[in-house]
């Protein structure tokens, strides 16, 4: 997933004071700058997030869940807008659990992922969302689709996002093979985590990891102290 | 679906129109000044403990360098079980709040129901959200319902945070330094408040936005403790004229009365229906 130049007029900024009394990052707009990150293997998912949310340079939420969940078997990975994801995420649940009532069958992840894909492709203009849709449906299993700004829709095995994203594409694509077990893919995906934690600003925090397969959804979280370590300089 | 607990049910769907709105009317101005939201620098906090949750606020309410309201009420009721502090846009929050209380209200009525703090939260975040953000309001949101005790924070676009502690408003860093600090989950009454009152008058003590007395509110099971002020500024202004002046001071010179005439020009009778 690229980092997109945003052509979205800024409307967030309108609401900037000369008062010194309130600092700027007070009116700026809450982001999940951020890495997330989604694999696919045989039976399942892995996905992985950070846990920062920032308003400008302070950090709002050092402990947030990018995790969301859609449905019993469908998570998503929110980077982008906090106020823009997560409403996208409540509306996506909503209609993906009253699609499923009607079908009385767990939902399909293509059609959770095309839900995203409608409601960010038809407002591109005034949101900010990039969206990892992953889970496990019976008909193709584990799945990874890809919902970024702009709102493409593309099936990837392995897929990243976020603004930390761009410091592990050389890590993801030189370690990433097809066929890895689900323990292999937990690693992968805290390793690399941890790497563009380390390397970028907007990144931080605990990891946030979650495994859905057939079985249900475990999650777990990595904190701050035992986190992969890599160079000791 | 949900009952009927609001006035109108909003449009389905995103709606931007007030964005593309505001948008028009800053082409309006041509270059010049576009009015600025007046701001409250502020410093609100809120603790979950054992038993419930405490919201604490100062009271200073600053229009630019000047202090507009020494004794301004920041920790707004919304339901016998729900209180939000607000900072930002003063109009806003207090707008905003009251709308939310209406709404709960009238929920609570139809429903017979006490409403629950993830209501309150949820019509938040969809109300800003409509308004992209223009709607100046930084909401913390705690309270005690059927499901435990809960706090919630609500920015201006809409997004929604579930913490065991913040601060928000313009004093927030000093405030928070003191939560970080002393904060562990499950204190007891009396530490819980000594908590809160520290974070905020650090937040006092450090920026300039902030001041005076500093209020608290308790919420537990039981019921609310709005203790209001719970510690007032030592820099208290002694007065040393006063203001009032006893009828008399100024002399009356003449006195002129003019009786106004006025008749009856129609009478009706309504009978009311009482069976």
């Amino acid at each position: 997933m690229a980092a997109a130049a945003s052509m979205m007029p800024i409307y967030g900024q309108q609401i900037s004071s000369k008062n010194d009394l309130v600092p700027d990052w007070t009116t700026q707009e809450v982001s999940t700058g951020t890495t997330i990150m989604a694999v696919e293997y045989d039976g399942g998912v892995v996905i992985g997030a950070d846990s920062r949310t920032t308003t400008g340079a302070y950090i709002a939420n050092r402990v947030t869940d990018k995790l969301t969940r859609i449905h019993d078997r469908i998570f998503c990975c929110r980077s982008g807008s906090a106020a823009d994801t997560q409403a996208i995420a409540e509306v996506v649940a909503y209609q993906l659990g009253f699609h499923s009532i009607e079908l009385d069958e767990p939902p399909l992840v293509e059609t959770a992922a095309n839900l995203f894909r409608a409601s960010c492709y038809r407002y591109r203009e005034e949101l900010m969302a990039g969206i990892l849709v992953a889970g496990w449906d019976r008909r193709k299993g584990g799945q990874v689709y890809c919902v970024p700004i702009g709102g493409m829709l593309v099936r990837q095995p392995v897929a990243v996002g976020g603004s930390g994203s761009s410091y592990i594409y050389g890590f993801m694509d030189s370690n990433y093979k097809p066929g890895l077990s689900k323990d292999q893919c937990l690693e992968l995906t805290a390793s690399a985590l941890a790497l563009a934690m380390e390397r970028d600003g907007s990144s931080g925090g605990v990891i946030r990891l979650a495994t859905i397969s057939e079985d249900g959804v475990e999650r777990r979280v990595i904190l701050g102290d035992q986190l992969p370590k890599f160079s000791t300089h | 679906m949900a009952l009927s607990n609001v006035l109108e049910t909003p449009a389905a769907g995103f709606n931007f129109e007030n964005a593309a709105r505001n948008a028009a009317l800053e082409g309006l101005f041509d270059g010049g000044q576009t009015p600025k939201p007046l701001k409250t620098g502020t410093t609100i906090a809120g603790v979950v403990f054992k038993d419930g949750v405490v919201l604490g606020a100062d009271t200073r309410a600053t229009s630019s360098e000047v202090v507009a309201d020494k004794m301004c009420a920041k920790i707004h009721y919304i339901s016998p079980n729900i209180y939000c502090c607000g900072a930002g846009t003063a109009a806003d929050t207090e707008k905003t709040t009251d709308l939310l209380s209406s709404n709960l209200t009238i929920y609570s009525l139809n429903s017979g129901r006490n409403p629950r703090v993830v209501m309150a939260v949820n019509i938040l975040q969809d109300m800003l959200y409509r308004y992209h953000g223009q709607i100046g309001a930084s909401l913390i949101l705690g309270g005690v319902d059927c499901t435990g005790n809960h706090l919630y924070t609500v920015g201006p676009y809409g997004s929604v945070n579930k913490v065991p502690y913040l601060a928000m408003g313009s004093g927030d860093l000093a405030a928070l330094a003191i939560l970080e600090d002393g904060f562990k989950h499950d204190l007891e009454l009396e530490k819980a408040k000594e908590l809160v009152r520290a974070a905020i008058h650090a937040g006092i003590m450090s920026d300039l936005g902030s001041g005076n007395n500093i209020d608290i509110c308790v919420i537990t099971k039981q019921g609310v403790d709005y203790i209001r002020p719970y510690q007032e500024s030592e820099y208290k202004d002694d007065r040393k004229m006063k203001y009032k002046y006893r009828p008399g001071t100024t002399a009356v010179l003449t006195e002129k009365v003019v009786p106004l005439k006025l008749e009856v020009v129609q009478e009706t009778v309504q009978k009311m229906d009482t069976a």
